[in-house]
C-alpha cells in the first residue's frame, strides 16, 4: 500500500519536502533505530525485494549503510561497482537505466558525480529511486540522518541556530541541510572563506559568515563539512595549514557557540584540517558515530517506503 | 644598533601642515620620547621649558613623515642593487618615514617568515619604517593563492604580485574573493601581458625609434575587466601606478558606482611623458611605460580631483649592469625616493594644486588605505616628521644618492623642494645641513 503521507516514487532531494513529509521520515526512522541496536536486526518488510546500490562514485560508508539497511529489511541488495559496470565501456547512463529496469528491481539506491543524473535516471525507469548524493546538488538521506541526530538529542529543530562550516560550494550535503533545517524552522548560518561560498547562497534563507568566532558564536550545531584535499593547493584555499588555521574547528573556535553545542561531521574526516583531534573524539558533544549509525535506520525506513509505494503503483 | 631615547624637542617657527586636519599655518610642535605631546599654534609663548632641545624651522613647513606604499628593496636577494640600509638612508633623505615593500625580493614573500625576515632585518637599520606585501599567488606565479591569511598575521599589509598582474581571470577572482574573506588589500598591477610585451608606450615615438609599444589599452583592459571582478567579489582592489587619462576615468566611474576602489601614480606619471625616453635613455623604461602629454595631464588632474588617492615612488633600483644595455634589454624600473617630495611639490609649484594636498596624497591616504597608524600630526600619535623647504631649487645629481643604484630618470633635472630634516619616533634620523643619516 502506498505510504499516506509521503506517497512519491522516488526521493531525490529534500527541497520541496513539507515538514510533515520530513517529520513523517523521521519517525519512520526511529522505529528502527531499537531494531538496529538489538540482536537479531532484521525484519522480514521488504523480503523477496530486490533493491540495487548503484555507485558512480566511490563511496564506502554510504553504499555499506544502504547495503545494511535493505539486508536487514530482508531485501536482496546487489552491488553495481562503476569499475565493473558497462558504464566504463560506453555504456550512456540512460542505457544503464534501461538496462537495470529491464531486471525489475524494486529500488535503486544512486550515486553519481554529477548533479542531476540521478533525476535523468530516476526518469527512466519504473522502480524507486533513493538519491545517494548527485555531484554539488542533493543528499537527502544524509540531511534525514542529520537531522535525526539532532532531533534525538535536542528534543527538535525549530528555532535551533545551525552553523555550517567548510566547503559549501561543492557540498550536497550542504545543499540538502539547508532545505531540510529552513523547512524544519531551524536558522542555518554558513562560515567559509568566500572561494567557497556559492554565489546567491542568502537568497536561499541563510545568514553567511567569513568569521568563524563570528559565525559559531551562541550556535546550538555546529556540522562541519569535509574539504577535500584537491580544493586546498591553491586553487580555492592557499593551504591545509592557512584552512586548520582559519577554519579549522578547535576548542578556541568552538568555546564561541553554546556550551551544549553539538558537533557533526558527515564523513570522512580530515583531522587537522577542518577539524581537531580533541574536538572530534569529544565523547559528550560530538555525534560523529551516532550519525553514522543513525543513517542505517534512516535509509531502512526510505527504502521501505519507496518500495511499497513502487509496489502499489 | 641601540638608540638613546629622545627627550623633549620644541619645532618653534614651523609652517605647520597637517592633511588629516587639513591645517596649514604657522604653529609649534613639541616631542616627548617618541610621541608627539602637542602640536597648536602657540604651545609656550614664546618661553619653552628649559629641559626642552629647540628647533627654529624657521618658518619652514613641518608635515607628517610621508608614507610611501610602493617601492622596491632588493633584500633578500639583491643586495647589489639596494639593501635595507641602503633603502632606508634614502628613504629618509627623501623625508619618507613610512614605506610597504614589494614582494619581488629572492626567497619572494611569500610565506611568514619572509616577512618576518625583513621586519626584523629594517628594525635593524632604525631608520625608515618598512612593511611588505605578501604575494598574491605563490612564486608570483599567478597560479595558486598565497596563504593570504598567515602572511596577514605575520605584518603582510596587502597582497600583490608586485610587478606582474595577477592576469588569469579565475584567479584573479578567487584571490579577490579570499581577500574580502578577511578584508585584506589586493594591489594590482594592471597591466594586460599579452599587450605588454613591448619596451615603450605605443605611438608615434616607439615608431620613430622603432622600439616595440605597450598600448595604453594594456591598462585599460585590465582596469576595466579588474573593476567587473571586484564588483562580483565585494573585495578592496587597489590599482597600482595607473598612467594613462583613461585609468582616470574608470577609476573615477568605479568609485561612483560605489565600489571599493583606489589608486596611485608615481611622479613619473605626472611629470614626465614619453619624450624623456629621447635618446634611447634607458633610465626612462619604466613599468608601465611613460605615457603621452595628454596622459601626464590627466593624471595631474586625477590628482588634483583625487580620483587619483595616493602618490607612491614606485622606487625601482637597478644597476649599471641592468640598464647600460639596447633600449629594449634594459631592465624596467627608476630610483623614486629621494626625488618623491620634491617632484611631487612641483604639482603645487607647476599645475596649481594647493602644498596640503599634494602631502594628503603622500601621507594621511596612503596610511588610511593601509590600515596604518601614520601620516598625521596627533597628539600620542609617534612623531614621524619631515621638515622642508617647498620652494628652495636643486638638481638632482643622481650620483649623490643614497639608494644603491642611480637609475633616476629626473637625474639632472631641475626641482623645487628640499628636505631638511627627518624625523623618526622623535629622533632625528636625517638632517640636510650635515648632510648625515644618523
Amino acid at each position: 500500500m502506498r505510504d499516506q503521507v509521503f506517497p512519491h516514487r522516488h526521493l531525490l532531494g529534500i527541497e520541496g519536502l513539507t515538514p510533515i513529509e520530513i517529520n513523517h521520515l523521521l519517525d519512520c526512522s526511529e522505529r528502527y533505530i531499537a531494531l538496529n541496536r538489538s540482536t537479531h536486526k532484521t525484519t522480514e518488510a521488504l523480503k523477496g525485494r530486490t533493491i540495487i546500490n548503484l555507485f558512480f562514485e566511490n563511496s564506502t560508508r554510504t553504499r555499506t549503510s544502504f547495503e545494511l539497511a535493505g539486508l536487514r529489511l530482508g531485501a536482496h541488495v546487489i552491488n553495481m561497482q562503476v569499475e565493473t559496470s558497462s558504464v566504463t565501456k560506453g555504456e550512456t547512463l540512460i542505457d544503464t537505466a534501461v538496462t537495470l529496469n529491464a531486471m525489475h528491481p524494486d529500488v535503486l539506491a544512486v550515486r553519481h558525480s554529477d548533479s542531476g543524473a540521478v533525476k535523468l535516471l530516476a526518469d527512466k525507469v519504473n522502480c524507486g529511486v533513493v538519491n545517494g548524493g548527485d555531484g554539488s546538488h542533493e543528499h537527502p538521506t544524509q540531511a534525514l540522518l542529520d537531522a535525526l541526530t539532532i532531533r534525538r538529542r535536542k528534543g527538535k529543530l525549530n528555532g535551533l541556530v545551525v552553523a555550517i562550516c567548510g566547503d559549501v560550494l561543492h557540498s550536497r550535503v550542504a545543499r540538502s541541510n539547508f532545505h531540510l533545517l529552513l523547512t524544519m524552522g531551524a536558522r542555518v548560518r554558513i562560515i567559509a572563506p568566500r572561494t567557497l561560498i556559492p554565489s546567491g547562497i542568502e537568497r536561499l534563507g541563510v545568514e553567511v559568515f567569513t568569521d568563524m568566532a563570528k559565525g559559531l558564536r551562541d550556535a546550538d550545531i555546529v556540522m562541519m563539512l569535509r574539504v577535500q584535499h584537491e580544493r586546498m593547493k591553491g586553487s580555492f584555499i592557499p593551504s591545509v595549514r592557512e584552512y586548520f588555521r582559519f577554519f579549522g574547528l578547535d576548542r578556541a573556535k568552538l568555546s564561541q557557540a553554546k556550551p551544549d553545542a553539538l558537533i557533526m561531521h558527515p564523513g570522512p574526516m580530515n583531522r587537522g584540517t577542518e577539524i581537531d583531534s580533541d574536538v572530534a573524539d569529544d565523547f559528550e558533544r560530538s555525534t560523529i558515530r551516532e550519525q553514522v549509525e543513525l543513517g542505517v535506520a534512516v535509509r531502512m525506513a526510505v527504502l521501505e517506503i519507496l518500495a511499497q509505494n513502487g509496489a502499489a503503483a | 644598533m641601540s638608540i638613546a631615547a629622545p627627550g623633549k624637542v620644541a619645532y618653534i617657527n614651523a609652517r605647520i601642515i597637517d592633511p588629516a586636519t587639513g591645517f596649514d599655518g604657522p604653529g609649534e610642535l613639541l616631542t616627548i620620547g617618541e610621541e608627539i605631546a602637542d602640536v597648536g599654534r602657540k604651545l609656550f609663548e614664546g618661553k619653552p621649558p628649559k629641559d626642552v632641545q629647540i628647533i627654529d624651522c624657521d618658518g619652514q613647513c613641518l608635515a607628517p613623515g610621508l608614507v610611501d606604499m610602493r617601492v622596491q628593496l632588493r633584500e633578500p636577494g639583491e643586495e647589489h642593487k639596494e639593501s635595507l640600509k641602503s633603502g632606508c638612508e634614502a628613504a629618509v633623505a627623501g623625508g619618507v618615514t613610512t614605506m610597504v615593500g614589494l614582494p619581488n625580493t629572492n626567497p619572494i614573500i611569500d610565506d611568514e617568515a619572509t616577512v618576518e625576515y625583513v621586519a626584523r632585518r629594517a628594525r635593524k637599520q632604525a631608520l625608515t619604517k618598512v612593511y611588505v606585501y605578501g604575494a598574491a599567488t605563490k612564486g608570483l606565479l599567478g597560479k595558486e593563492l598565497a596563504e593570504m591569511g598567515l602572511l596577514a598575521e605575520a605584518g603582510a599589509l596587502g597582497f600583490t604580485d608586485a610587478t606582474k598582474a595577477i592576469a588569469d581571470a579565475q584567479v584573479l577572482r578567487r584571490a579577490l574573493a579570499y581577500a574580502a574573506t578577511f578584508n585584506f588589500l589586493i594591489i594590482q598591477h594592471p597591466e594586460e601581458p599579452s599587450l605588454a610585451n613591448g619596451v615603450m608606450n605605443t605611438g608615434e615615438i616607439s615608431t620613430r625609434m622603432g622600439l616595440s609599444g605597450i598600448p595604453r589599452e594594456a591598462e585599460i583592459i585590465m582596469l576595466e575587466r579588474d573593476l567587473r571582478l571586484v564588483a562580483m567579489t565585494g573585495a578592496r582592489y587597489h590599482a597600482a601606478h595607473i598612467s594613462t587619462a583613461e585609468s582616470v576615468e574608470i577609476i573615477a566611474r568605479a568609485k561612483a558606482r560605489g565600489l571599493n576602489v583606489t589608486c596611485d601614480t608615481a611622479p613619473f606619471y605626472f611629470a614626465l611623458n614619453e619624450m624623456a625616453v629621447g635618446d634611447y635613455r634607458t633610465f626612462a623604461k619604466l613599468s608601465p611605460p611613460l605615457r603621452t602629454e595628454d596622459d601626464r595631464q590627466a593624471i595631474v588632474e586625477g590628482l588634483r580631483s583625487g580620483i587619483i588617492d595616493c602618490i607612491a615612488s614606485d622606487h625601482a633600483p637597478h644597476d649599471q649592469d641592468s640598464k647600460r644595455l639596447p633600449f629594449a634589454q634594459a631592465a624596467f624600473g627608476g630610483s623614486g625616493l629621494e626625488t618623491l617630495l620634491a617632484v611631487s611639490i612641483g604639482l603645487h609649484h607647476s599645475a596649481d594644486m594647493k602644498l596640503i594636498d599634494v602631502l594628503r596624497r603622500l601621507t594621511v591616504e596612503p596610511a588610511a588605505l593601509l590600515g596604518l597608524d601614520a601620516g598625521r600630526l596627533a597628539k600620542g600619535k609617534k612623531a614621524d616628521l619631515v621638515m622642508f623647504n617647498p620652494d628652495r631649487g636643486w638638481k638632482v645629481v643622481a650620483d649623490d644618492f643614497r639608494s644603491k643604484s642611480k637609475n633616476s630618470p629626473f637625474d639632472g633635472q631641475p626641482v623645487q623642494g628640499k628636505v631638511l630634516r627627518t624625523v623618526i619616533d622623535g629622533r632625528c634620523v636625517f638632517s640636510a645641513t650635515s648632510g648625515a643619516v644618523s
